[in-house]
């Protein structure tokens, strides 16, 4: 490295090639200029002639120098210029390199590890022992070893951040005892951030040898939750001024996982070079009850998530009640289904018995009557340590006779209960009274049809009032509340399904259960986290140092205990399970910006900035513009200069879509289709037979028809087509599923298909016996079917006539059946017709013109062909006229009418 | 569109009989008496009818003057053929150096025409060299198709095939001439043997007349000659000098074989070289 001012050059000795420019530009003046290219008939008399006096043309001064600057900036370019490059670094015997390679790493991971690979390189190059300390906190505690092979490269290449902060190794002097004689240099990839025993290790290090210290490509980040709750308060802790937004992911109410909401960090703090923002999450509670994981936005760092879990996530809800009812109306009917489907959008349900629901540390238990509590069992306990307990009457406690003296209400009850409403009683079901204002219900708006036919009645008590949150329009109680310890008693006096009133099927009853579970207090869970802890924990899911959540492979069943410390060598970052029990461990935590005395630190550009790119640049821009000077010179018209410009800036021409020019000839003079079946001689007849039919048409109306198209249905665009003839053979293959769409399309749009299925209708089962015809037209959206009736408009749409013969006569036709309220759809043109009389056969002519099928016998068969035809011609009329003619049927009355008024 | 331009040209010129050149002696109706009984127009004599004539021959008004019955002859009229040639060398293609505007190939053609559809009109027979000769509008149409279609060469120079030079046939060449071609002269030296006649006409553009170019310019033609020179302006003496003594050869070779040299400067009108072949086709 050669270094003038502010610029150095890797190649230095490249730069004596500039002394040959003189030559160069000594050569480019001898030589002339290219001459102008003429063409001139006229040459052929110029043969032999020599120039009177030679002129020597000279490369004119500026393309001269625009030469000799490009190929002075190329030979400046391979010297490798540098633009204040690194200063030479101090050399040692040995090479450390110490990487961070705790979670908070992993946003510079990528530069780090490359910078550590590239140096590991250079160094094995030159022939001194590598060494490697990752700091991710696990060890063995043994010395490290140097190599010289390529081991170590490797080993920097397949190394990755772990989902749990780093570490150092205690003993830095132990560890460096294996260490080669003579001065050992170290390369310390730092995440910026202060781990334990990092101020050891520094110190131990700089007494063998110089420390240089790279900082990261991207500045460390760190976020943990300081608040759970109900309204949770993130810290996202970085070292600079970034302020990344959080993201908040998880399912959408369709269970599809995406970003739920995005968080603005608030004002910063900083203290000792780190920064601090707070991150209210202010999230609607059954917004924040889906919310799985939260991320710093655009850093992937196992560091940068918050995972979610018992204390984040949706309330617990345990449903206790009679067992599952077995058959599937008594499922639909019992309070449970009504529960389930009220609350499943926005809590965690548990079914499970009592006690296993107990232990699963639910936020809110709901009882669907039950009766028959202890006053100081288990149940009792939870609720007076915070639970919610979310009772709902019903005939078996309406039938309990000790239903005064029930505990865990809160209020007393009267036995029996009352029906309004019913067979035998006097009054009306009541409706529900408004919600007061100052209760937990406040601003709910209670449907007209909400009706009460039954409940149950609480004894008059001075403090019924003030426990009542809902009642009746006549005032009774509707919902209960009562504090019980630190807990809650509701009571709805009605039953959670739709028997005793019409609230469980209305949107309210949703409403309300989901207030009643927002207010429960889960602080009860969150207090206790030691105890909460306890047991053997799993990890279902892990992070990995990036922050991305995977399965957990063979996970160890880890203490309770160690869970509490978060996470660690050993135990990754993730979501960690034990029965019904849910705890996240994160990876991120409170930081300490590092500070590196007495070792060099790189500053933010430390590999200056290479030139040879821009030197290539201008050199390759001075080889164009002497192009165009060429250019210019040996056309001498500027246009030329502008051709050569779009030459090198042609863009592709964008290619016109391609139409099938058959369709396209068939939408524009019509065509009639016939669908390629994929039988070779059934093709043949259905050309033979249209082509017959067209010739038809042309001699006798007005519709004078083109060669038909064959239609590949997987292919061809039906929306140019009008008319389709379909034969159904056996060997068709099923059509895929976009030809249906095509065809449905076809069909709504205005075109038709005639199915023939011919074979006469032998079996009289009528087309739909057909296995083909089923097979094939069945995904079709076809109408509902019917007989041609007398009067259709296929019976004198040009010609008179009431059967439709083909090759055969005995078929019958369908079409779609007559339907007013469709008329308006197609005009009323059928868009099938469907028939089995092999009328392609009957209609089908060779190249003379002749009938190629035989169809009946002699004169008869004749006139039977003759009728075939007429058939053809009346169908297509039918096609291409649409109802028009049926409008004729009203030309009788029309003429009536007129006769009327001439006659006053 | 070239069979309106020529039809445009040559309709401003009276229909062109053909005054040079032997007449042919073969069976075609046309313009030129040869002096014998035979088809045509103009009386030519009264004789006695003999055994084969028909009644219907017999000129029943003479006859009437006497007892012998006599047939009314007519002098037997021909045509006289001509044959054009139009070089398709490839410099033929030449529009000038601004590259627009009409090539001489399409001058030449056009010419060719006007002067085939003039001649037509006067009942004379016209063909393109080595085609067989008619008269007429189908012939008309033939050679306004002919040349229509006809495409340039890939070589320079074009010349006429020496074989198809027929007795009694007039040759008519349009072409740059620009280029020696031993083939030329051998057709010039057969016409002269067969005891016919011809018009040369030498098509220019009005560059290949005045060269102007300056400065250094490598000359090349489609077929693939080049020239290179340093100095364009000092080389346009000389090759005005050689485009002279071109000319001057082609002039001495038209004057020794019988035939006619002239040339024609696109810069001109069409109407000129028309009015001077008329001049030259017609003169007796």
């Amino acid at each position: 490295m050669m270094v003038f001012g502010p610029i150095g050059f890797g190649a230095p000795m490249l730069l004596l090639a500039l002394a040959a420019l003189p030559v160069l530009w000594w050569l480019l003046r001898a030589l002339p200029p290219v001459p102008k290219r003429v063409r001139f008939p006229g040459t052929v008399l110029m043969a032999g002639l020599e120039d009177p006096d030679p002129i020597a043309r000279r490369t004119p001064w500026w393309l001269l120098l625009l030469r000799l600057a490009a190929v002075a900036a190329a030979i400046v370019a391979f010297a490798q210029p540098v633009w204040r490059p690194a200063p030479p670094m101090e050399e040692g015997d040995a090479l450390l390199i110490v990487m961070d390679a705790g979670a908070t790493s992993a946003p510079g991971w990528n530069t780090a590890r490359s910078r550590a690979t590239r140096a590991a390189e250079n160094a094995i190059a030159s022939g001194r022992p590598v060494g490697v300390l990752m700091a991710d906190g696990q060890f063995d505690e043994s010395a490290l070893t140097f190599g010289a092979d390529n081991s170590v490269p490797a080993l920097l290449r397949a190394a990755l951040p772990q989902p749990w902060p780093g570490g150092y190794p205690e003993d830095a002097a132990a560890m460096l005892g294996d260490t080669p004689d003579g001065s050992l240099r170290t390369l310390w990839l730092s995440d910026g951030l202060d781990h334990p025993g990092r101020t050891d290790w520094l110190e131990a290090l700089n007494a063998r040898g110089p420390v240089q210290v790279v900082p990261p490509g991207a500045p460390p980040v760190s976020l943990r939750m300081a608040e759970s709750g109900a309204r949770p308060l993130l810290e996202l802790a970085t070292i600079g001024d970034a302020a990344p937004e959080i993201r908040a992911l998880g399912p959408d109410p369709q269970g599809i996982p995406r970003e739920l909401a995005r968080l603005k960090p608030e004002v910063a703090s900083t203290r000792d070079g780190v920064t601090t923002r707070p991150v209210p999450v202010d999230l609607p509670p059954e917004l924040l009850g889906r919310v799985t994981r939260f991320q710093v936005d655009g850093v992937e760092s196992a560091a940068a998530v918050v995972l979610g879990d018992d204390r984040l996530r949706r309330p617990v809800v345990a449903l206790i009640g009679d067992g599952r009812a077995t058959s599937e109306g008594q499922a639909l009917l019992s309070p449970a289904h009504f529960l389930r489907s009220a609350l499943a959008s926005s809590a965690r349900l548990i079914e499970a018995g009592l006690a296993d629901a107990l232990s699963a540390r639910p936020d809110v238990i709901i009882l669907m009557d039950q009766v028959g509590l202890e006053a100081d069992g288990a149940l009792a306990e939870w609720v007076d340590q915070g639970g919610l307990l979310i009772r709902f009457a019903g005939p078996r406690m309406a039938a309990s006779p000790d239903l005064p003296n029930e505990p865990l209400l809160p209020v007393r009850l009267r036995p029996g209960g009352r029906d309004m409403g019913g067979a035998l009683s006097w009054g009306e079901p009541r409706p529900i009274s408004a919600f007061p204002a100052g209760g937990p219900f406040a601003g709910l708006i209670v449907p007209d049809d909400v009706t009460i036919r039954a409940q149950l009645m609480a004894e008059p008590a001075p403090e019924l009032a003030e426990r009542t949150i809902a009642t009746l329009a006549d005032g009774t109680p509707l919902v209960t509340r009562a504090p019980f310890g630190k807990g809650q008693v509701v009571l709805f006096h009605s039953t959670a399904n739709a028997d005793w009133s019409s609230l469980p099927i209305s949107g309210l009853f949703v409403d309300m259960l989901s207030r009643l579970v927002a207010s429960a207090g889960r602080s009860a869970a969150e207090a206790d986290s030691a105890e909460a802890r306890e047991g053997i924990w799993t990890a279902t899911e892990v992070l990995d140092g990036f922050g991305r959540l995977m399965a957990a492979r063979d996970p160890a069943p880890v203490e309770g205990e160690a869970l509490t410390k978060g996470a660690g060598p050993g135990l990754p970052a993730g979501i960690y399970a034990a029965g019904e029990r849910v705890a996240a461990v994160n990876a991120g935590g409170p930081i300490v910006a590092a500070t590196w005395p007495g070792a060099t630190v790189e500053t933010a550009r430390p590999q200056g900035q290479p030139l040879i790119g821009w030197l290539l640049l201008a050199a390759a821009l001075a080889l164009i513009l002497d192009m165009f000077g060429s250019i210019v010179l040996r056309r001498g018209s500027p246009a030329a200069v502008l051709i050569a410009g779009l030459l090198l800036a042609m863009p592709h021409a964008p290619q016109a879509q391609e139409i099938d020019p058959e369709l396209a000839r068939a939408a524009s003079e019509f065509a009639m289709g016939y669908v390629v079946t994929g039988d070779a001689e059934l093709d043949e007849t259905s050309l033979a037979g249209l082509t017959g039919l067209s010739q038809i048409l042309a001699a006798r109306t007005t519709v004078e028809p083109t060669a038909p198209v064959a239609i590949d249905l997987e292919t061809a665009d039906l929306s140019l087509m009008t008319f389709l003839y379909w034969p159904i053979g056996p060997d068709q293959p099923m059509p895929s599923a976009e030809a249906y769409l095509q065809l449905n399309r076809f069909l709504r749009g205005g075109g038709m298909i005639l199915f023939d299925t011919r074979d006469a209708d032998i079996a009289g089962t009528g087309p739909d016996g057909s296995d083909d015809l089923r097979r094939l037209a069945g995904p079709l959206d076809m109408p509902p079917l019917q007989l041609v009736p007398q009067d259709h408009v296929l019976t004198r749409s040009f010609y008179l006539m009431q059967d439709f013969p083909g090759r055969y006569t005995q078929g019958e036709v369908w079409v779609e059946a007559a339907n007013p309220a469709a008329g308006t759809i197609n005009d009323g043109v059928s868009p099938v017709v469907m028939g089995g009389n092999g009328w392609a056969e009957a209609w089908a002519v060779d190249e003379r013109g002749l009938p190629v099928y035989a169809v009946g016998v002699g004169g008869d068969g004749e006139r039977q062909r003759e009728m075939a035809y007429r058939f053809g011609v009346n169908l297509i009329m039918y096609v291409l006229t649409g109802n028009y003619k049926s409008d004729q049927i009203h030309v009788p009355e029309l003429l009536e009418r007129l006769r009327d008024e001439d006659q006053p | 569109m070239l069979r309106a331009r020529a039809e445009a040209a040559s309709a401003a010129l009276p229909p062109l009989l053909l005054a040079r050149g032997p007449v042919t002696a073969i069976m075609a109706p046309g313009g030129h008496g040869l002096r014998r009984p035979g088809t045509g127009e103009d009386f030519w004599q009264y004789r006695p009818a003999h055994a084969g004539d028909t009644a219907a021959t017999i000129d029943w008004r003479r006859s009437a003057r006497g007892d012998a019955q006599f047939v009314r002859d007519r002098e037997r009229q021909t045509a006289r053929t001509a044959a054009i040639w139009v070089g398709r060398g490839a410099g033929m293609s030449y529009r000038g150096q601004s590259g627009k505007g009409e090539s001489k190939f399409e001058r030449a053609r056009l010419i060719a025409l006007s002067l085939a559809l003039s001649m037509i009109r006067a009942g004379e027979r016209v063909a393109l060299l080595g085609q067989p000769a008619g008269a007429g509008a189908t012939q008309a149409e033939k050679i306004s198709f002919t040349l229509g279609a006809a495409e340039l060469l890939a070589q320079d120079g074009d010349h006429p095939d020496p074989g198809a030079a027929r007795p009694g046939q007039i040759a008519v060449l349009i072409d740059d001439f620009l280029q020696h071609d031993a083939l030329l002269d051998a057709f010039v030296q057969r016409t002269a043997d067969l005891g016919t006649t011809g018009v040369l006409l030498q098509v220019l553009h009005p560059d290949e007349e005045d060269f102007p170019f300056a400065g250094a310019v490598r000359f090349e033609t489609v077929g693939g000659q080049r020239h290179e020179t340093r100095d364009a302006e000092g080389l346009r003496r000389a090759y005005l000098a050689r485009l002279g003594a071109r000319r001057d050869q082609l002039a001495g070779l038209a004057s020794r074989s019988g035939l006619v040299f002239g040339t024609h400067d696109l810069g001109q009108p069409l109407s000129e070289p028309l009015i001077w072949l008329h001049g030259v086709l017609a003169a007796r």
